[in-house]
């Protein structure tokens, strides 16, 4: 079988895989990153955006071998010990989530929307969220948290 | 209670202590959690609405590389049905027909997405891929989709020739009959209430484990109520003794209503676990989802509202057919019936009302409670046809329901269907609405949007509901098959923290929050020294679980009670120490004080000495501080609001854009502001997605043609706008429990729908549109513009 | 998913033998329509070439008086190029509206068209703007690229490599989305030459259509007004729970409006 070498979260991690084995899987069944979530098979909710090369795609259809050789970070690797992102911080001091399944996603959405869009307005949040799926907060935190999480980063 | 400004207790927007996992990605859901030697189960689906299984050959995917196990209805032979947990009686007194809900399909098919048979595997990909080799032999027969048509079969139920579950009734037929007869005027309007799909984005998850040495199962279940699937499964499924079975819900990624159902996965990994002694996993993906998670309202209902000449309300007549699905799920018959039609009387004084309600079985998915579950149709088919009939009769909207609202004078106040309301101020939230929303200034904004070619629209709505359920003696009187009480227990640690168990779950309503401000403003303990503990029947005591607004009400309550018990304890133990008489000491703001003194102990040192008593006098005073407490509510609590929309209709492409939201609520006390408004919000989106978006459409042949996120349309950040939320700045708290709560989760899913749906006739009624049913499509708004148009 | 065997060549020739080792092999570029089959089962390859290996097929350049798109440049290259976004903005706003921020991350212009789903974007400019696909075999015209339902002109195991654009003096994308999957129920992509203008839709038929009742109109006269009267007919467009054929060929003339009006 063959094997993904990938660098998640800044640590090397080799996995064994099967052809169609989905990046998402590996995250979560072999590196038990379980953080990133899987809430759709459309590739619409948005539950497993993590960042490929610094980008954000949905890692349900991405097939882990199509990011061999790639450095991932998930929601487990935005921040390190006690202190939170930036935006992390934001989604908790907006009440930007509620059952927390859909934010792992959207705040990993969120950092790359401040990072191209560092003063996006409203309009522009809602739009660039077209591909998360959030059930509970009728979305007008989220939008908050976005444009609070955006200034805060600007300034860190 | 004791009000000194706290700034983590009662009425403080204290930031969610939940939030500092879920934000790391470290949130606990069920398929985070991996068990050693655990396999896989994959549920073999049928294809069909309605057929007949011939046969059932198992043996290839048996001997396929990985399979463990193959399950058919054959093997679960000694498994009783799923039950129903509420017992409706049709208007002849015969008892609703309640045919068996089997595991798998016992002999037929029922819905697209019935579960047949079950491969366990030691990987998911194996037993998908075995799954295919397991061939069933369908005879496929006529599907019954059509509620008006169900009568002719064929019947889903040998129990059910006609298809009919039950024919009930409530009201006063014949009053209302002599309402309309002398009525000025009568409105009579035929609606549907459209059919939703939950979709909590986290998709249901269970594993079993089953440890043969002791005997004991352990179920880890994204659920709403663990001790109530505990039962369930134990009691009725399986026969299994309680103790033996564990039921764990850990974080749950949503529910609405359809994490509260005991599902036949959940009892088909207990069963396959039991089997091989390993643990057993199974973990929806979004298309099993949309064909095997209860799905949400579905009625078609004719209504009608008699007026006098000056515009009073004198009688309503709802005749409402409602949709149950292949099978009564939990609670099923109860959303249609008692959850709906007492609520009819609304804000309002009709004095004469009547509701028939006849529940029908289709090959269509169970439908059960989702958010709001009956309240949302009963608001929306009473503030329809108030709509309508101000159109009719040409009156305010506002002011036609103004002058038919209960006065405050007349709380408590009894309806002609069966609620006794305790108490609200429905003037006070209308007028807080209509001036957030500018109602006066609205025909300035709408010649405004006509200048740009589009059409605005306005709609009111006042809703109440019935939540924190319910007082068992009415649930049982009404056939309701438990309790309706909730558990708390408070267990004093001895260096002061507090640990609380409670028997409400939290999938996102934020409890270890609210519930540790309740304790902390109670108890005077620094809130971070407040653990919540829920979801585990092992940890907590047997509690009801969370749905239908109740567990600050009910759960909330449960733990005032067992805090009163702590500081009585507390009393007698301070008074031991102080060597005083218990009642010469007062607890306030954490400590326990003689009384017209300063001589005190806190309850910090109560504590230690209970759990250090070296000098007790143990005839008179036991160690500990820990104390448990059960709530029943004496009735249910009655929050209350208007909701106001404004719409923009594009009428080239009939695009309906919500433009504003203006949400006043009367939820009583408030214990985290911004939890509260976070609850609005979340239940103002799924309104307005059902106003505007979802569907559950099913084919005639029964095929659900909206399977998926691509056909079925979720709200989506920009399909909403910001909302106005307020809440009443002088509530009027429930009369009947401690808390003067309500409850707030479901009023924004209650309330929205129908003035929204209001918004878009208004804005249309130049074309002289009186009605669209739900979704408002761009499409259908178009066709109705059209069809309005082609008529002049 | 089926298992499949995974291959990842690094250069053309490579890929066109491991495309060559089985009937049942099949390229895969973005994957983000692919894979999501691949989930239902709905197809069962043998063996998967992935065409991320491939360097130099992913770029936005000038080439004399063409914008050539390489077939792997993902939808966000072509939404946020310089180039396209100061020439061909109607092309840029297009990808920029494809999918959502994740999908446009992986998708790509090759993919896509390879594709043909009726109710993709992309289809509409390259027929609108009768852009050469250039494949590793040949170049077939915009106007000759697409067949019919998922069908294209590209035959067993050819690849595109780029798509060549000859600018026009105006253009622009009108889309009206399905609410759910958010995926064209109406494009209306509207070009305008110096000799001629050529509209396409998409989302509305069993693939991308020309108009040449409107472009005639748009020809004498080009502006919205021009288009006042002319319907497209219902018969033949797709009809399903979200659009019956009337509202869509309606949508036709309001989204062929909108498009006309942002013309730039």
């Amino acid at each position: 079988m063959p094997t993904v070498s990938l660098t998640v979260n800044g640590k090397a991690a080799n996995a064994t895989v099967e052809g169609r084995t989905l990046l998402v899987q590996v995250l979560r069944e072999t590196l038990k990153l379980t953080g990133t979530h899987v809430g759709c098979d459309t590739s619409q909710c948005g539950a497993c955006v993590v960042h490929v090369d610094g980008k954000p795609v949905k890692s349900c259809t991405v097939l882990a071998l199509q990011a061999d050789g790639c450095a991932v970070t998930s929601i487990e690797g935005l921040s390190q010990g006690a202190d939170l992102h930036p935006m992390q911080q934001a989604f908790r001091d907006c009440h930007g989530l509620q059952c927390g399944f859909c934010t792992p996603g959207m705040i990993m959405t969120a950092v790359d929307i401040a990072k191209r869009h560092p003063e996006a307005d409203e309009a522009t949040i809602r739009r660039e969220l077209e591909g998360n799926l959030c059930r509970c907060t009728g979305y007008a935190n989220i939008v908050k948290a976005v444009q609070t999480g955006a200034a805060a980063m600007r300034q860190g | 209670m004791n009000h000194v400004a706290n700034p983590t207790g009662i009425g403080a927007s204290v930031k969610r202590v939940e939030d500092l996992r879920f934000v790391r990605g470290k949130g606990r859901y069920t398929d985070d959690i991996r068990l050693h030697g655990e396999t896989h189960a994959y549920i073999i689906r049928s294809p069909h609405a309605h057929a007949k299984i011939a046969k059932i050959d198992t043996s290839r995917a048996a001997a396929a590389a990985g399979v463990v196990m193959v399950i058919t209805a054959a093997d679960l032979a000694k498994l009783g049905g799923l039950p129903c947990g509420w017992l409706i009686h049709s208007k002849d007194g015969s008892p609703m027909k309640e045919p068996k809900h089997p595991v798998l399909a016992e002999g037929k098919v029922r819905h697209v997405g019935d579960s047949v048979a079950v491969v366990v595997a030691e990987t998911l990909a194996a037993a998908r891929d075995a799954a295919e080799l397991i061939e069933v032999d369908y005879e496929p027969l006529p599907a019954v989709i059509d509620m008006s048509k169900a009568a002719a079969g064929p019947a889903l139920h040998e129990a059910s020739p006609n298809n009919q579950c039950f024919d009930w009734h409530i009201g006063d037929e014949a009053a209302v009959k002599d309402a309309f007869a002398k009525a000025a005027h009568v409105t009579k309007l035929e609606l549907i209430n459209n059919r939703l799909a939950p979709n909590a984005i986290e998709p249901r998850a269970y594993i079993a484990d089953f440890i043969q040495a002791t005997g004991e199962t352990t179920l880890y279940t994204s659920n709403q109520n663990p001790h109530v699937i505990r039962l369930l499964a134990g009691a009725f499924v399986f026969q299994m003794p309680e103790h033996k079975l564990r039921v764990i819900a850990p974080d749950v990624g949503g529910g609405f209503g359809s994490k509260i159902y005991h599902y036949a996965e959940e009892a088909i990994v207990i069963w396959a676990a039991g089997q091989i002694g390993r643990p057993v996993r199974w973990t929806s993906d979004r298309s099993e989802a949309f064909i095997s998670d209860a799905q949400g309202r579905d009625h078609k209902t004719v209504v009608e509202l008699a007026l006098d000449k000056d515009g009073k309300f004198i009688g309503l007549r709802a005749d409402t057919l409602a949709n149950v699905g292949a099978y009564l799920s939990t609670f099923a018959s109860v959303v249609p019936t008692i959850l709906h039609a007492t609520l009819l009387a609304g804000n309002y004084t009709t004095p004469a009302i009547y509701c028939n309600v006849k529940a029908i079985f289709t090959n269509t998915v169970p439908v059960d409670a989702y958010r709001g579950a009956g309240r949302p149709e009963a608001t929306y088919l009473l503030e329809r046809v108030i709509d309508l009939a101000a159109i009719e009769t040409k009156r305010d909207p506002a002011e036609l329901r103004r002058i038919n609202f209960i006065a405050p004078s007349q709380f408590p106040y009894q309806t002609p269907v069966a609620l006794q309301y305790d108490t609200g101020n429905y003037g006070r939230t209308l007028d807080m609405a209509l001036a957030a929303a500018k109602y006066k200034d609205f025909p300035t904004r709408r010649a405004e949007a006509k200048a740009r070619g589009k059409l605005r629209g306005i709609g009111i709505a006042n809703y109440i509901e019935a939540c924190g359920i319910a007082p068992s003696a009415v649930a049982g009187a009404l056939g309701g098959r438990a309790g309706g009480y909730e558990s708390g227990a408070i267990r004093v640690n001895p260096t002061g923290s507090v640990t609380v168990m409670t028997g409400s779950h939290s999938h996102g309503q934020g409890h270890e929050t609210t519930f540790a401000q309740i304790v902390s403003d109670k108890l005077g303990i620094p809130f971070d020294q407040v653990d919540v503990v829920h979801g585990d029947t092992a940890r907590t005591p047997f509690g009801m679980g969370t749905y239908g607004s109740r567990s600050i009400a009910v759960g909330g309550s449960a733990l005032i009670k067992a805090m009163d018990k702590i500081i009585a304890k507390g009393k007698q133990i301070a008074a031991h120490l102080l060597e005083v008489s218990d009642q010469d000491v007062v607890f306030e703001n954490g400590a326990f004080t003689v009384a017209g003194t300063d001589r005190k102990k806190t309850i910090g040192e109560v504590a230690f000495q209970a759990y250090v008593p070296h000098n007790f006098p143990h005839d008179k005073l036991e160690p500990g501080l820990e104390e448990q407490a059960f709530y029943d509510p004496k009735n249910f609590t009655f929050p209350a609001g208007t909701y106001i929309c404004e719409v923009e209709i594009d009428p080239d492409t009939g695009v309906t854009k919500v433009v504003d939201f203006t949400a006043a609520d009367d939820f009583g006390r408030i214990i985290n502001p911004m939890i509260v408004e976070g609850q609005v919000q979340g239940g103002l989106a799924q309104g307005i997605g059902q106003a505007l978006l979802e569907h559950c459409i099913y084919g005639a042949d029964g095929q659900l043609l909206t399977g998926s996120f691509m056909d079925y349309a979720m709200p989506r950040a920009d399909d909403l706008p910001m909302f106005k939320i307020s809440t009443t700045d002088t509530p009027t708290p429930c009369t009947h429990n401690p808390l003067g709560v309500k409850g707030c989760g479901e009023a924004g899913a209650i309330g929205s729908p129908v003035a929204l749906i209001n918004a878009v006739v208004n804005a249309l009624s130049e074309f002289g549109v009186k009605h669209i049913d739900m979704p408002a499509t761009p499409q259908a708004v178009w066709r109705a513009i059209q069809t309005a148009k082609s008529k002049t | 998913m089926y298992d499949f065997d995974y291959q990842r060549p690094s250069s053309m020739p490579e890929v066109k033998k491991a495309l060559a080792t089985s009937t049942d092999a099949m390229p895969l570029a973005g994957g983000q329509t692919l894979i999501p089959t691949l989930k239902q089962r709905l197809r069962k390859p043998a063996v998967l070439v992935d065409l991320q290996g491939l360097r130099g097929f992913n770029e936005v350049q000038s080439v004399g008086d063409k914008i050539v798109i390489g077939a792997m440049a993902t939808h966000a290259t072509v939404a946020a190029s310089p180039i396209l976004r100061k020439r061909l903005p109607a092309l840029a706003a297009l990808a920029g509206g494809i999918g959502d921020p994740h999908v446009r991350n992986r998708g790509t212009i090759g993919g896509s068209i390879a594709n043909a789903d009726p109710a993709a974007d992309y289809p509409a400019a390259v027929v609108a703007l009768n852009a050469d696909v250039v494949t590793d075999r040949r170049t077939v015209t915009g106007d000759a690229f697409f067949k019919g339902l998922f069908e294209t002109s590209l035959e067993q195991g050819e690849l595109i490599t780029s798509v060549h654009v000859k600018l026009p003096e105006k253009a622009a994308y009108a889309k009206f989305p399905n609410p759910a999957s958010r995926f064209a129920l109406v494009g209306v992509f509207v070009a305008k030459f110096k000799d001629g203008v050529r509209v396409a839709v998409t989302g509305a038929g069993p693939t991308v259509f020309r108009v040449k009742t409107m472009e005639e109109a748009l020809a004498k006269s080009f502006a919205a007004a021009a288009l006042d009267g002319i319907a497209v007919p219902a018969s033949g467009l797709n009809s399903d729970l979200h659009a019956a054929a009337d509202y869509r060929a309606h949508l036709i003339g309001v989204m062929a409006k909108r498009a006309v009006a942002a013309c730039s």
